[in-house]
């Protein structure tokens, strides 16, 4: 029976969603689809393809790390600025400042050419174990990418835990936690569950930086959209798969975060 | 200290000059696109909100296209195919192909992007409208244009506005990426001046220092554009 009135359920829904006017709309959405696959180049495609898998790969791992990363940045940001001391709080605001202030390219090349061209100068730099990695690109771009999204997730997280109810945190206290468990147990987490849908909007926007590292030659997906570029001298055709790429990673993005949100109980005042 | 301040000044044998130009070049193109997105804004909101079933369905593939793309391959993508595709036609008409200057490309192009965001804006604003308001109006014989005009767009605003604040915001910042397709603006004369003279640092930083300028003052006359489109209505803090 349940199942029965499920089915109907969606059938209804999906009677109720394609509606004439949609039906045609589709219709000219796939044959201006098709007429892109028979008209447009497309011989490239098996030439490039491993090339565009690794830079894919190489997307994704920049987004995870950088989110991640800036994160857990975020959260001592956050709380500096909802209750830290004065001499925490200030700079806390001052670095979400500077970072929201400033296009992130600028941020990028910033480090890249400024930071890269100042360690060379310094020959115990030069000599430490790092220097195999700071020779390279990819560092400067995560670094860049991390404090981003650490600027514009502190001010998140501050509103999230200035909201959390006062209430709680006394109960907490009154219960005779100590004030890390009082963080860890009770106000981190409301604290997140408040930033979640805000945290699924940063992630989609930090995906849309992601192709930034590009300019300071990382090869992610959208280099090896400008290397095919350069190479085959189409215009479009790699742009448009390019578009298409990102549209996918922005929707399953989008899906599984929402699946994760409505996983947390959402009933917080 | 006397070589950053010489490298820094206004005249020619420091770059100051030309990373005020490159100043000037980005505030234009973000206010143009700002105006552009705005206009674009106004229209999507009323199309997505009083429109007929197909042009809402366009206008949320629209808005939903531009905001799952990043922005730099749409400015690619636009930049190109947007200048193709006007010489095509005009050579299919008959006329001369035109060199489409960059000032224009760019501001149509992130117009375009900012188009997309402040619909979406906009249409909470005029939903957050007391819908009475709309209604006493249209009970009045106001036509359309003089409902926009006097009621809607005037008792919206307030709502928009820290919306609209961030789209400014995130305007000025997005001119940067207009750096990558060869424009010159305050991100790629700074790449120049540092490359030239080998001090990326201080040009970097010098860069930055200027964009958080232009965010701080724009934040001050934001604030009190907000106090006036908020005048006679209860305080920002207890509204909060």
């Amino acid at each position: 029976m349940a199942v029965e009135a499920t089915i109907v359920n969606v059938a209804a829904r999906a009677s109720l969603w394609l509606q004439p006017h949609r039906i045609v709309l589709i219709v000219i959405g796939l044959a201006l689809v098709f007429a892109a696959a028979f008209f447009m180049r497309w011989d490239w495609l098996p030439q490039y393809y491993e090339m565009a898998l690794v830079g894919l790969w190489r997307t994704l791992w920049i987004l995870a790390v950088t989110c991640t990363l800036g994160f857990l940045l975020a959260v001592p940001l956050g709380l500096a600025q909802a209750a830290g001391p004065f001499w925490l709080a200030a700079p806390a605001k001052a670095f979400c400042t500077v970072i929201r202030g400033t296009p992130l390219l600028l941020q990028l090349w910033l480090l890249y050419y400024g930071l890269g061209s100042l360690f060379p100068q310094y020959p115990w730099v030069r000599e430490s174990w790092m220097w195999p990695y700071l020779r390279q690109a990819w560092p400067y771009g995560v670094l860049a990418l991390t404090l981003s999204f650490a600027g514009y997730e502190g001010e998140v997280m501050r509103g999230a835990f200035a909201g959390v109810p006062k209430g709680q945190l006394e109960a907490a206290r009154a219960f005779g936690m100590s004030r890390w468990k009082i963080l860890r147990r009770i106000w981190l987490p409301q604290a997140f569950y408040r930033a979640l849908p805000t945290l699924t909007g940063e992630t989609v926007l930090q995906l849309k930086s992601t192709p930034l590292v590009a300019t300071i030659s990382v090869i992610d997906i959208f280099a090896v959209s400008s290397k095919v570029r350069q190479s085959t001298f189409l215009t479009y055709e790699p742009l448009l798969l390019l578009a298409l790429i990102y549209m996918a990673i922005t929707g399953i993005l989008v899906f599984v975060l929402g699946k994760i949100e409505a996983r947390i109980p959402n009933k917080i005042g | 200290m006397a070589r950053i301040i010489e490298l820094l000044s206004p005249t020619p044998p420091g770059w100051g000059g030309t990373l005020l130009v490159g100043l000037l070049h980005s505030v234009e193109i973000a206010a143009g696109a700002f105006g552009l997105g705005l206009v674009i804004g106004i229209c999507g909101a009323y199309g997505k909100l009083y429109g007929g079933p197909v042009v809402r369905d366009l206008l949320a593939v629209y808005t939903t296209i531009v905001r799952a793309v990043p922005e730099l391959v749409l400015i690619l993508l636009l930049y190109y195919a947007g200048t193709d595709l006007i010489n095509q036609l005009l050579t299919a008409m008959g006329y001369q192909r035109i060199d489409i200057s960059g000032l224009v490309a760019g501001i149509a192009v992130l117009g375009f992007v900012q188009g997309a965001y402040s619909t979406e804006v906009m249409r909470g604003a005029i939903l957050a409208i007391p819908q009475g308001q709309i209604e006493a109006a249209r009970a009045y014989g106001m036509s359309p244009g003089l409902l926009l005009r006097r009621i809607t767009l005037p008792a919206m605003l307030p709502f928009a506005i820290p919306g609209l604040a961030n789209l400014w915001l995130i305007a000025t910042k997005d001119t940067a990426l207009l750096a990558v397709v060869g424009f010159f603006e305050l991100t790629l004369a700074t790449r120049q001046a540092a490359g030239v003279t080998k001090a990326y640092l201080t040009f970097f930083l010098a860069a930055g220092v200027i964009y958080l300028l232009l965010t701080l003052v724009s934040n001050l006359i934001i604030g009190r554009i907000e106090v006036w489109a908020r005048r006679g209505m209860p305080s920002l803090k207890e509204a909060r």
